[in-house]
């Protein structure tokens, strides 16, 4: 495939953040991240400590951890709704995109996932992986899923009054037992960062190789290749309302962009 | 699989094998065929949560059972809905007992007590074995309890006619609660030193607790150390933030009352 290599022109794009690295996150994406990594931590242990007993009985103080707990859990959508509500959150809302949408090539994945390493690795370069694989795009949409039904009985449990009691019991079973699915959910997320270190250090500081990205996301590479040329065309003058006879079919690409 | 006409890069070899596997999909045709998977995983997970809250408490109760010979302690605890205590305290840790740990009864009576748990054991006993609920969903079934009816203590003490209503205090220096008289009648609430085959334990809140069977367990105050007779109820810690004034598991008083 001509793709697995930026060639001429469009290796000096701006996605391009030095020789060899690629933008991963943007600012935007990694303070969101971190910033929720923080209240996830504040949520988990307040829950904990709301919750074991044996770190009830070393932290008390039911009704404060109650009021951390129940603040923060409230608050936990805001750096995200606030990331994706401006200009600023371009980046975020396009990879938000990318974890809602699952192509043929995801689907395959998550088959192989099931098949060991040799057929994952088949999957991702000659089906062309895109930038997340399914892995990834189940977990994105769990945890959305997960808080968001979190943030509906975490408040059901604090303001039950108009409800019958039977909600309430109802809550409390949904709240713990997600809260226990959500911790290993998270726990594993950690061990799958702990062990991809490129991976980790591109949630740290933004950017990765682009060695790694042909390896493990060529179709995320495609992407880029298509943006610069579109980018590279509008630099060098106004884009043709009619495709233009040598490369006719480029506006259509438009679409991606 | 035709050439796809969007084909960009010169050169490219797309579209010359029969095997879609050897071509990938062009960007534009593949973007055509996506799913909104993630949407749908994330409303999926939605609906499962409502019908969890509708119907949980059912699906909770067959965990309890299930789960019930592990005895809700240590590691077990984790579990949720094990069938075992969790063991709530407002303050740091769970409270020791000061020394020279007495339990007074106090305000109109004609004879205020101040009692050691040995006098308390002295009265009149009363044994019940009775559900605790707690209002934060969870229940352990069937504990045993030993204690004086709270009534018969108010008897002991001489209440006065006008007192309606008691006042309790923990020795942790911040739980309250309150049960009006006929509360106390219709529950035969009692002044525990004894639960679960022994006698209340530190973390239950030894050595003397208060059980009001038929209320949600904030109602059954830990660390007992006064009994305060009033004209008037005043709510509790709990009812102060925001918990129900009426503790009545099922709504309103048993109908066959004591």
């Amino acid at each position: 495939m001509a793709t697995t290599a930026l060639g001429g022109d469009a290796r000096s794009a701006a996605r391009e953040t030095g020789a060899g690295w690629i933008l991963r996150f943007d600012a935007v994406e990694r303070v969101v991240h971190w910033t929720n990594a923080v209240l996830f931590a504040v949520l988990v242990f307040t829950g904990a400590a709301l919750y074991f007993s044996p770190l009830i009985a070393l932290i008390g103080r039911r009704s404060l951890v109650e009021e951390i707990h129940l603040y923060i859990g409230l608050f936990l959508p805001v750096p995200l709704l606030l990331a994706l509500s401006g200009r600023w959150g371009r980046a975020l809302r396009r990879d938000l995109r990318r974890f809602n949408r699952w192509s043929e090539t995801d689907r395959r994945w998550l088959r192989s996932a099931f098949r060991g390493q040799s057929e994952r690795d088949y999957v991702r370069r000659r089906l062309s992986l895109g930038k997340f694989n399914a892995g990834q795009k189940i977990n994105a949409a769990f945890t959305v899923g997960a808080a968001l039904v979190m943030l509906g009985t975490g408040s059901l449990l604090r303001w039950y009054r108009p409800f019958p009691l039977s909600w309430r019991a109802g809550s409390t079973f949904v709240h713990n037992w997600l809260a226990l699915f959500f911790v290993i959910v998270i726990a594993g997320h950690v061990l799958m960062a702990l062990t991809h270190p490129a991976v980790l250090r591109s949630m740290l500081f933004g950017r990765i190789s682009r060695r790694w990205a042909d390896d493990h996301a060529p179709g995320w590479v495609d992407e880029l290749v298509l943006e610069e040329a579109d980018a590279t065309e509008e630099r060098s003058g106004p884009k043709p309302t009619v495709p233009a006879a040598p490369r006719g079919t480029d506006a259509e690409t438009g679409g991606l962009a | 699989m035709s050439r796809d006409p969007l084909d960009w890069a010169p050169g490219s070899e797309h579209g010359t094998g029969p095997d879609p596997e050897d071509d990938p999909a062009p960007l534009a045709a593949r973007a055509a065929r996506e799913k909104p998977v993630g949407r749908r995983v994330v409303l999926g997970m939605l609906g499962v949560g409502a019908l969890g809250i509708a119907f949980g408490e059912n699906v909770q109760n067959g965990i309890s059972r299930l789960l019930s010979p592990l005895g809700g302690s240590g590691l077990a605890s984790l579990v949720p809905g094990n069938g075992g205590f969790v063991l709530y305290t407002i303050t740091a840790g769970y409270p020791a007992p000061p020394p020279h740990y007495r339990l007074t009864v106090s305000g109109m009576v004609q004879r205020p007590l101040n009692l050691t748990v040995d006098d308390l054991k002295a009265l009149p006993a009363t044994y019940l074995t009775h559900d605790f609920q707690c209002v934060t969903g969870w229940k352990v079934d069937n504990v045993h309890w030993t204690g004086v009816r709270l009534t018969d203590l108010a008897e002991h003490a001489g209440a006065h006619p006008k007192a309606t209503a008691f006042e309790f205090a923990s020795f942790d220096g911040l739980y309250t609660e309150s049960l009006t008289m006929d509360q106390a009648r219709q529950s035969g609430a009692i002044v525990a030193y004894s639960m679960l085959g022994g006698p209340v334990s530190q973390e239950h809140g030894g050595p003397i607790r208060l059980y009001v069977p038929g209320m949600f367990g904030y109602k059954s105050i830990k660390w007992l150390s006064n009994i305060n007779l009033v004209e008037d109820f005043v709510p509790g810690y709990w009812e102060q933030n925001g918990y129900p004034i009426n503790a009545w598991i099922s709504g309103h008083p048993p109908t066959k009352s004591a």
